[in-house]
This record gives C-alpha cells, sequence and structure tokens, in this order.
C-alpha cells in the first residue's frame, strides 16, 4: 500500500510541486521558536475565514436576496432549515470574532513590531485584508433587512454624499437607487458573497507568501535568519511550522472553539452587540429608530465620525477623519523610527503611548455604541465647554490621542531610550 | 496593565443597552413550563392572531410545548387551515392601516425586538384615552394604534401621573371597572401570553442550550488531548 502512495506521489510531484509546497509552507519553514499567546490569532484568523466561507455558501442556499422576502427567509432559516439556526449563529458569531482576532493580530503587530522592515509588505497586504473584512462586514450586515440593517446602511451611504461635487452621484451609484432598496440589497449581496471574498481570498495567501518569503517575526524582534546553522542553514531559533506549530495551533484553535460555542450556544446574541434587538424589526424606511449605532467593531471609527464637528455646512471632515483614521495603519512602518522592533527592549515612550492609544480606542468603541449624551452635558457656568456634552469633548481628546500615535511616532520612537537587543531569541 | 486591558475589552459587551427611561416590570416567564407556554399558545391564537401574523411560525412547531397535531387541531385552529402552515392573518394590511393608524406588525419575532419585559408591560399598561381614536392608550407605548384587545379580561385602567423624580415620572394605574379576572390572574394570563412569544421568537433555543453542553464537554476533552499532544511534541524544543 505504501509502495503504491510513494509512486502516486512520485506521479504528482513530477507534474505539480506538492511535495516542494509543503516543505517550503510547512515542514521546512522554519518558525521562531518563541512564540507566545499573541501568535495565536494569526492561524485563528484563517479558521474563522474558513468558517464563515463554508456557513456562508450553507446560507445562500436558503437565503433571498429581495427586499420582500430577505427579512423572512433568515427566519426560515432559524426555523425551518435543518440545523439551520446553528449555521446563522455561526456566521453572526463568526462576524464578530473575526474582529476581535484581527484586532488582537493587529495589536500583536504593535507590540513586537511584525510591522517593521523586511515585513511592510506583509502589513500592507495585512491592511488591505483589514479593509476588505469590513466592507465583507458592511455589506453582510445589510443582508437580514432589519431595521439596523437598513439604517446602518443608509447612514454609511450617505456618508458619500457629503463628498463635494460629485458626492450626491456617488451616493445614487452605489445604491442603485434614491434610497437603500431592493436594487441595494441585491447588489450588497453580490457584493458580499463573491466579490468581496474574491478578494479576500487573494489578498491572505499573498499576505502568507509574503510572511513566509520574508519568515515571521518573534516577541524578541530579532531575525532568525541572522543565526544559521553553518551546515544545514537551518535558523538556529527556527523550528519546522509543521508538526511544532501545527500541534501548537490546534490547542489554540480548541480554546477558541470553546469560547465561540459558549457565545453561540449561550449567548448568541452577545447582549446586543452581536445581533442587535432593533434588527428584528423588518426594515421600514418610513420610521427611522432612535438610535443607530453601528456593529461594534465598527464603533471606535464612528465615535471619530461623529466627534468631529461639521464645516462649512459639510460632514465630509468627519468623514476624512474616520478614512484616515483606518488608512493611517498603512504606513506604521514608515513612521516607526525606532532602532529596535519588539515592546521589550523600548523604552517608556513607546509603552506610554501605546496605552494611551489601546485605551483610547477602547472607549472611543464604546461611546460609539451610545448616544452622544449618555455623561450628560457640562454645566452652564464651566467655561467654553459650557453646555456642551461630555462625551463628544471627551471623544475629540481621544481622537486626539488616537492620532497624534501615529502623527508623533517618528519623534518619540527615535528619541525613545531602549535597552540592549540580544544576540539569540529569549524565552517566551 | 495589558491584561487588564484585555479583560476589560471582552468585558464590554457585558454593558448593558441603555434604558430610555421607561420603568420596565419584570416578566415572570420561564421557557421551560410547557403549561404556561400551552395557555399562552391559546391566548395568542384567539386574541393576537386575529389581527397580527406570525407568518414564519409554523402550527405544527407547537410539538416542541407539547401538543400533538390532533390537539393543535381541534383547540387552535379555526379557518381550515392545516397544521404544517404558518400563522397568518385574514386582516389585510392596507385595510389595517386606515382603520388603525398602522398595520399590526408581525409577532414572529417581537420577543427578540422588544424584550418580555418590554411586552409584560405593554400588554398590562393599556388605560382609558378618550382623545385617542381608538379609546385607549398605554405607558410603555404613547398614542398605540392598537386598541386594548383584552379588555374584558382586565377591566378598564385610569392613568394618575404621579410625580416620580425629575428624570422618571412613574405612571401610575388604577383599575377603575374590574374584568372577569382579578389582576393577579390577568398578570399570569399576560405572563403565559408573554412566555409563548419568547418561545416563539426562537423554538431552536432549548435545543440550542442542549447542544451547546455536548459541545462544550466534547471541546474539553478535545483540549486535553491537544495540550498532551502538543507536550509531546514540543518536550525536546528548548
Amino acid at each position: 500500500m505504501n509502495k503504491y502512495l510513494t509512486s502516486l506521489l512520485g506521479w504528482v510531484d513530477a507534474r505539480f510541486p506538492l511535495t516542494a509546497n509543503w516543505k517550503a509552507h510547512l515542514s521546512e519553514y522554519y518558525a521562531p521558536k518563541n512564540f507566545n499567546f499573541w501568535y495565536y490569532f494569526g492561524s485563528l484568523a484563517l479558521l474563522v475565514l474558513v468558517i464563515q466561507i463554508v456557513t456562508g455558501i450553507f446560507l445562500t442556499m436558503h437565503y433571498k436576496p429581495d427586499a420582500e422576502l430577505a427579512f423572512a427567509s433568515v427566519e426560515y432559516i432559524m426555523r425551518d432549515v435543518t440545523g439551520g439556526w446553528l449555521i446563522r449563529y455561526m456566521h453572526s458569531t463568526g462576524a464578530s470574532m473575526f474582529f476581535v482576532v484581527v484586532y488582537l493580530h493587529m495589536f500583536r503587530s504593535l507590540l513586537y513590531g511584525s510591522h517593521r522592515n523586511p515585513r511592510e509588505l506583509i502589513w500592507l497586504f495585512g491592511v488591505a485584508i483589514f479593509l476588505c473584512l469590513m466592507g465583507e462586514a458592511f455589506f453582510g450586515y445589510l443582508l437580514p433587512w432589519g431595521q439596523m440593517s437598513y439604517w446602518g446602511a443608509q447612514v454609511i451611504v450617505n456618508l458619500f454624499s457629503s463628498i463635494p461635487f460629485i458626492g450626491p452621484d456617488v451616493s445614487v451609484w452605489l445604491r442603485g437607487d434614491y434610497t437603500i432598496s431592493d436594487a441595494t440589497l441585491n447588489r450588497f449581496f453580490a457584493f458580499h458573497v463573491i466579490a468581496l471574498p474574491l478578494v479576500l481570498l487573494g489578498l491572505v495567501v499573498a499576505h502568507i507568501l509574503a510572511l513566509h518569503e520574508v519568515g515571521s517575526n518573534n516577541p524578541d524582534g530579532i531575525e532568525i535568519k541572522k543565526n544559521k546553522d553553518p551546515v544545514t542553514h537551518i535558523p538556529l531559533d527556527g523550528i519546522p511550522f509543521h508538526p511544532y506549530y501545527t500541534v501548537k495551533d490546534i490547542v489554540g484553535v480548541s480554546v477558541f472553539l470553546m469560547v465561540f460555542s459558549a457565545i453561540v450556544f449561550f449567548a448568541p446574541e452577545m447582549g446586543g452587540y452581536f445581533l442587535e434587538a432593533n434588527n428584528f424589526i423588518p426594515a421600514n424606511p418610513m420610521v427611522t429608530p432612535p438610535h443607530i449605532a453601528p456593529v461594534w467593531y465598527f464603533t471606535p471609527y464612528y465615535s471619530i465620525l461623529r466627534a468631529v464637528p461639521p464645516m462649512f455646512g459639510s460632514q465630509f471632515p468627519g468623514v476624512i477623519a474616520m478614512g484616515a483614521s483606518v488608512v493611517v495603519f498603512a504606513l506604521l512602518p514608515w513612521l516607526d523610527r525606532s532602532p529596535v522592533k519588539s515592546i521589550r527592549y523600548r523604552g517608556c515612550k513607546y509603552k506610554a503611548w501605546l496605552t494611551a492609544f489601546v485605551t483610547s480606542f477602547l472607549i472611543l468603541g464604546y461611546l460609539g455604541t451610545v448616544p452622544s449624551t449618555v455623561w450628560g452635558q457640562f454645566g452652564v457656568g464651566v467655561p467654553v465647554l459650557g453646555g456642551a456634552d461630555c462625551a463628544t469633548v471627551a471623544a475629540r481628546i481621544l481622537m486626539a490621542v488616537y492620532f497624534l500615535f501615529f502623527i508623533l511616532m517618528p519623534v518619540y520612537t527615535k528619541s525613545d531610550k531602549t535597552k540592549p537587543v540580544p544576540e539569540r531569541v529569549t524565552g517566551k | 496593565m495589558k491584561k487588564l486591558i484585555l479583560i476589560l475589552s471582552f468585558m464590554l459587551p457585558v454593558v448593558a443597552l441603555a434604558n430610555e427611561g421607561l420603568h420596565l416590570d419584570h416578566a415572570p416567564i420561564d421557557v421551560a413550563n410547557t403549561a404556561s407556554l400551552q395557555r399562552g399558545a391559546k391566548v395568542f391564537v384567539n386574541y393576537c392572531l386575529t389581527c397580527h401574523s406570525a407568518a414564519s411560525m409554523r402550527y405544527n412547531r407547537l410539538h416542541d410545548i407539547g401538543l400533538s397535531d390532533d390537539q393543535i387541531k381541534a383547540n387552535l385552529l379555526f379557518a381550515g387551515e392545516k397544521v404544517g402552515d404558518t400563522m397568518t392573518t385574514a386582516m389585510n394590511k392596507k385595510e389595517a392601516k386606515v382603520w388603525l393608524g398602522a398595520s399590526p406588525p408581525d409577532l414572529s419575532v417581537i420577543a427578540r425586538a422588544r424584550g418580555a419585559d418590554w411586552l409584560y408591560t405593554y400588554l398590562r399598561g393599556f388605560y382609558r384615552d378618550d382623545t385617542r381614536p381608538t379609546g385607549w392608550n398605554n405607558t410603555a407605548f404613547d398614542k398605540v394604534g392598537m386598541p386594548h384587545v383584552l379588555w374584558q379580561l382586565q377591566g378598564e385602567q385610569h392613568l394618575n401621573e404621579q410625580a416620580g423624580g425629575e428624570h422618571e415620572a412613574i405612571p401610575v394605574l388604577t383599575l377603575a371597572k374590574p374584568g372577569t379576572l382579578s389582576p393577579a390572574e390577568y398578570d399570569l394570563l399576560v405572563a403565559d401570553l408573554v412566555n409563548y412569544l419568547v418561545f416563539m421568537g426562537e423554538p431552536a433555543k432549548p435545543q440550542r442550550m442542549q447542544l451547546g453542553v455536548f459541545v462544550l464537554l466534547f471541546l474539553t476533552l478535545f483540549f486535553v488531548v491537544a495540550l498532551c499532544l502538543k507536550k509531546e511534541f514540543w518536550k525536546d524544543i528548548h
């Protein structure tokens, strides 16, 4: 039996680089041996991508992209399709967990400088994946055709109409109509199930190919390829990805799936954060909900949008600020001027700025889920701020911190007092 | 510090949704109580289904709350529907809008949109208001288009605006004309109905919880095996 399998493999290898690829990407891809907790989220993002694609395929078998039928078809899936509720909850939970995993994956880069030379292109592909994911989430959220789907899409598409001169035409072109309608639902369905997934898959392949070209970074931020065995040319601190990291990632996968299943089976709505109560009301163009909030993963950017006041009678500056708050991540490899990569050897300035950035990101995220009146107003006696919403003022300060983290990065990373970096990787 | 941030970020979803200033009574419901669900189903079919539909709900899904096809046919089907049909209504949406000012919403997932406590407060919050076309208004839903369908059971309530704090004026309702049920009996009937609405919002919920226990048990076992495998492979890596 084994003999036949070997000859079959030889037959394939003569026609397709199967063994060569297996070696290049798994059994002879040498990863640093000191990966820690933060290095689970890459493989987990891949897992969530697979979950989303597979559950998505089954959902399209029963979902109807039609304004008259969409809402009811989702409930049909929840009730009459065998296992439909499980598929749907996996998909809706997967959407939120995708962002949880990707945010943690990105935070890992900020910790260990994984975006730095020679990994700039990996990072750029990653930012493109993040943008694509945001589009995917936005288009997908319209499909259940509930009130939040409808009015969320309305708000976002209206942002485009604030672009000077061409804005109104652009928003009509995007919607295919003067309001969000059946035409919009149909095209968003096309974007969600085929256009963006294709781009996403391509980008993920590029992300991994670029990674395997230069090799993985590690918590010490040193290049393991600098210390190779003189005979075998294998990095001294490297271990084959398979079997070492495949078995390790399976442990990560099992923990992740426990969290994922706990949500899917016991709290699929996640207190209204993963599935909003208002989205169980069918879309109604005539009734605007009192409080329109995006799903949690968009709320930091939504807070920034709301924090910028209209200028010259236009919301456009807010839209620019929101766009910039996402796109600015792409500049990180060139903004960071520190001689070291890992936070382990950086000084207190970077640590302080990173803490300030993460804190502002989280508070902005919270503020985006609540009305801007949530913290009340400043008393009339307070100079300048009298009568202003406390939450809006806070959001403006936090927004400034958010952007200053990037703008001042070349200065504080360069002047930071760093520690000497060891020759070889240390423990975890 | 970083761990703290991480933990905090996971706790964010726990923060409750903003209350819109309305005081809600706690709905004393139990979706495991099939007798209550069956009573609720009967109230629903007799009173609600005349105007509201539940177009995603099939009659035979009531098997889940212990009713057989024959029981469903004998007690809940009045207009020649089949047990496999969905709960639709004969009322025309356009006409309903003319009569009531708004067409009655479909109730399939109303409990998921509004929450059990809101429904429980709403169904007990009707009071006489002669300024309204129907003669009824509601403490939970001001200027509601729906008349008080259960008034013969509850009786007539009157509103006495009670000055609470500056922020929250708690409306106090008094029973002016008693109905055929005592207030306690009426509250029980509404609780049964709300219980049923919650069940109808997600009939797969009991199955979901049950399956979840097995999935988590399996994953725990899987985790232990995966961890042992990892330790075995990694014992030579230092």
